[in-house]
């Protein structure tokens, strides 16, 4: 007789839709209306996938902080560390280039993916080991990495090698059956992240890291050491960013990056992951991260608001994103 | 008693328990019910000014239900409260406390970051207008800490202080603005011995100034040396009220347990196996003990003890769970050096806790993966997750522990307590432990999937497993244990085989301190 209940239960269970995940992609489907509505231009592909491309860098970081913020932990030097990997990346493939090529680029990629591993990995230490708030580490890494760019660059700009910028474009403006590179490697990175994150032992262990450190402890489950790896996904998912952006610019600058850590955690949150730790969503951090380059293009594009106070809209998203996840549960 | 009355004698002015007296506080039929639970009822009472009125009970009697139906932190569900003869009802405890009825919390409930003063005048600030006056507050509290004997100072930060100063500043604060009854819930059980006579000599202090004082304690000894009249509760019931003079603790103890056992539990095995485990002189850091067991194969080995007496930490201890050192450790005789709760795992002994929605169960996340939390490597092999195993494995649980739940795509924390004590024993079993140690296997869960329980632990001894229960229910221990380690203070005091496992037994080796008497004996 339960069994008989059971299973009936649970094929009405099985149709049953999350309004929760699908939440952000609604919102992001009400910004596009709208924009629609507003400028004719916004609705032409050629702006779509420029919004799309340059939401890349934003949402692959972001894939990273999915799992750092859904292990319990939060990453505030994601925007310097990605200028500081681009730095030492632009210099490795510069010295290289003489000898090697345009194979230079290549090898400056490993390098940058190491030192972005590096970097996770030094952050996902001091937290773990040292048992320090990860928000005062990430701070404090946040500085470092700022400043060793800074000094690197001597105040200006690490410039590309000109021999390689040519063989390096098209990883930024190239593109492979119509779509742009940047693109598909953002599609890469979410499906390995979602496969990590929901289809792995791993991922299991990750939000439960998130969702109660002591049950995971009295579970066996090592919550320093999923909570390091995800800091090392974060430095490398940061790495991968970098590799991508470098050709948009053709260099490396100290505001390389800047403030990106916000977008990043913004677009996180928006997607429904909580910040608290738990459980992490990771297409619904891929809507965050277009909801809010969607919202920048559309007052640029529009003369209604000025495009000033971009920071001050994605401001209020965020505000109303937490509101809308507390009244609407 | 004489030397009640010597002091009485000596201090005319306080009157205090002439039986003539009007009661200062009176209780009728008092009860308290939760839905259909009923945790307490039909408790009369009365308090004398000038008296000490112990309340013993076992844990779950009822005892800390009465204590905050009285001091306005619950309101009761039927019965009357009389406060100087007259009928009062306190919709918070900021009035009780207004109406001279304190209640001294057993958990120090402090602000740390705040100093000495700020916490005795929490909410109550005094001074000019809107302003505070830290003077008049220091001296009012330099005034009441000399009172009861602290060396606390005004301006010290709580995070600072001892466990047992806080304990006095935390008695300070109840007593800040004279008191008519004044409630102690298990004040001791934090304390150090010459921090309990401190504590005793503050409770006589305020007898002798007139007050009434309820004293909860499952110490028998401090109820021993301190009551007047002694009220016993049982089950949420009232057993009755008794004069302290001639009481001894055994009494008290046969007073507190009263029952004989029902068809609860399973019929006992008769003949262990193999020893499983050995452990010798287990000592968890910032504990005072040292305790040595040994588990042995088909048989359930109950540890006992009142809240307090170190039996989770010890087996948290065992578990690296938290910080310890032993001399030896052995699994089959085979000495175990390595102490994680993984490391246990894999050698078959796991760890069930108490505290099932602190420690044990990701309330927000479904069914499957909290079963399989623990065992993800054998419902998963390699890398990937392997969602019909689970569900197969979820499916496997549900009928064998028979979880009774609506749909299996619920959270754990959608499940009632029993459910999710069931829920947790599948996950434990899900790796095929041979040692299975559960912390109160059945706290705040109904008769039913109580014996239910009682039954799984049965079954896994008997399939020639090891199970080790610990368990502040001491029924629960008499029915289901065929041995019974007592702890007290961190230290396996006693143990019991066989005819000699009863309530009274385990009652007197938790609670009393028999060690004392002797060494006060001349």
């Amino acid at each position: 007789m339960t069994t008989v209940e059971m299973t009936q239960t649970r094929s009405r269970d099985g149709w049953q839709i999350r309004w929760s995940d699908l939440g952000p992609w609604i919102a992001l489907a009400v910004i596009v209306l709208v924009g629609a509505l507003i400028n004719s231009n916004f609705l032409t592909s050629a702006n779509l996938g420029n919004v799309i491309t340059r939401s890349a860098f934003v949402a692959i970081i972001a894939i990273g902080a999915t799992f750092v913020i859904a292990s319990g932990g939060l990453d505030l030097s994601v925007g310097s560390m990605m200028a500081f990997v681009t730095g030492v990346m632009i210099l490795v493939m510069n010295s290289l280039a003489p000898t090697y090529g345009a194979s230079a680029i290549f090898m400056g990629a490993g390098v940058a993916l190491i030192v972005g591993a590096l970097c996770g990995l030094l952050n996902g230490l001091v937290v773990t080991i040292g048992k320090i708030e990860p928000f005062i580490v990430t701070l404090g890494t946040m500085g470092i990495f700022r400043a060793l760019i800074t000094w690197m660059s001597d105040g200006g700009s690490i410039p590309i090698d000109r021999d390689l910028r040519a063989a390096y474009r098209p990883v930024y403006f190239g593109s492979f059956l119509g779509v742009p590179i940047p693109i598909w490697i953002t599609v890469a990175v979410v499906l390995v992240g979602a496969f990590l994150l929901y289809r792995t032992k791993f991922g299991r262990r990750v939000q439960a890291a998130g969702a109660n450190p002591e049950v995971a402890r009295f579970s066996g489950v090592s919550v320093a050491g999923v909570r390091t790896m995800a800091f090392v996904l974060q430095g490398v998912c940061v790495a991968i960013a970098a590799i991508c952006y470098v050709p948009r610019l053709g260099a490396a600058t100290p505001t390389t990056g800047q403030l990106w850590e916000l977008q990043v955690i913004t677009a996180v949150v928006i997607g429904g992951t909580m910040l608290r730790g738990g459980r992490g969503r990771i297409w619904g951090t891929i809507a965050g991260a277009l909801i809010i380059e969607t919202i920048a293009n559309l007052m640029v594009l529009s003369d209604m608001v000025s495009e000033y106070l971009v920071a001050a809209v994605q401001g209020v998203i965020i505000i109303i994103a937490m509101l809308a996840h507390r009244f609407l549960r | 008693m004489t030397r009640l009355s010597i002091i009485h004698a000596a201090e005319p002015s306080s009157s205090a328990t002439d039986p003539g007296l009007p009661p200062v506080l009176e209780v009728q039929g008092l009860g308290k019910t939760y839905g259909a639970i009923t945790v307490l009822s039909g408790v009369d009472l009365s308090l004398q000014p000038g008296e000490v009125h112990a309340v013993i009970g076992e844990n779950g009697a009822g005892k800390s239900t009465l204590m905050k139906l009285l001091s306005g932190h619950v309101a009761p569900t039927v019965g009357q409260i009389r406060l100087e003869g007259a009928p009062v009802s306190f919709p918070d405890a900021a009035t009780a406390e207004q109406a001279g009825i304190v209640l001294v919390h057993q958990e120090i409930l402090l602000a740390d970051d705040l100093t000495v003063a700020e916490n005795l005048f929490l909410g109550r600030e005094i001074g000019p207008w809107w302003t505070v006056s830290d003077r008049q507050m220091d001296a009012r509290t330099r005034e009441v800490l000399a009172r009861i004997g602290s060396v606390a100072r005004p301006r010290d930060l709580v995070r600072d202080l001892p466990l047992a100063q806080r304990q006095l500043v935390q008695i300070a604060r109840a007593l800040l603005d004279p008191r008519k009854v004044v409630i102690f819930d298990e004040p001791t059980a934090v304390l150090a011995h010459d921090e309990v006579a401190a504590l005793l000599a503050i409770v006589r202090q305020l007898r002798d100034a007139g007050a009434a004082v309820l004293y909860i304690s499952h110490r028998l000894d401090e109820v021993e040396a301190l009551a007047d009249r002694i009220t016993v509760l049982r089950d949420g019931q009232m057993i009755g009220t008794f004069p302290a003079a001639g009481m001894s603790q055994r009494r008290m103890a046969e007073l507190m347990v009263g029952r004989r056992l029902d068809m609860l539990y399973p019929p006992k095995r008769t003949d262990p196996g193999e020893t499983l485990l050995e452990i010798e002189a287990l000592s968890v850091e910032h504990g005072r003990q040292e305790a040595s067991l040994t588990i042995r194969a088909g048989e359930v080995l109950g540890i006992g003890g009142m809240i307090g007496a170190g039996r989770t930490e010890l087996i948290e201890g065992l578990m690296g769970l938290r910080p310890a050192t032993a001399r030896r450790i052995a699994l089959r005789g085979e000495d175990v050096s390595k102490r994680s709760v993984k490391a246990w795992q894999k050698r078959g002994v796991v760890y069930l806790t108490e505290d099932r929605k602190g420690k044990g169960l990701l309330l927000g996340s479904d069914l499957a993966q909290n079963l399989t939390l623990a065992a993800l490597t054998e419902t998963h092999p390699g890398v990937m997750l392997h969602p019909g195993r689970e569900t197969r494995a979820l499916e496997g649980a549900v009928s064998e522990y028979d979880i009774r739940v609506r749909s299996l795509r619920l959270t754990a924390g959608q499940l009632s307590g029993g459910n999710q004590q069931k829920l947790l024993l599948a996950k434990i079993m899900l790796t095929d432990p041979a040692v299975v140690i559960i912390d109160e296997p059945t706290r705040g869960i109904d008769i039913g999937n109580k014996s239910q329980i009682y039954d799984f632990i049965d079954k896994l001894v008997r399939d020639g497993r090891a199970c080790v229960v610990i368990s502040s229910e001491m029924s629960e221990l008499v029915g289901l244990a065929d041995r019974v380690l007592v702890m007290r203070a961190g230290r396996v005091v006693a143990e019991f085989a066989g005819d000699q496992i009863t309530e009274e037994n385990v009652v007197y080796a938790a609670t009393s301190s028999r060690q004392d008497h002797q060494e006060a004996a001349p």
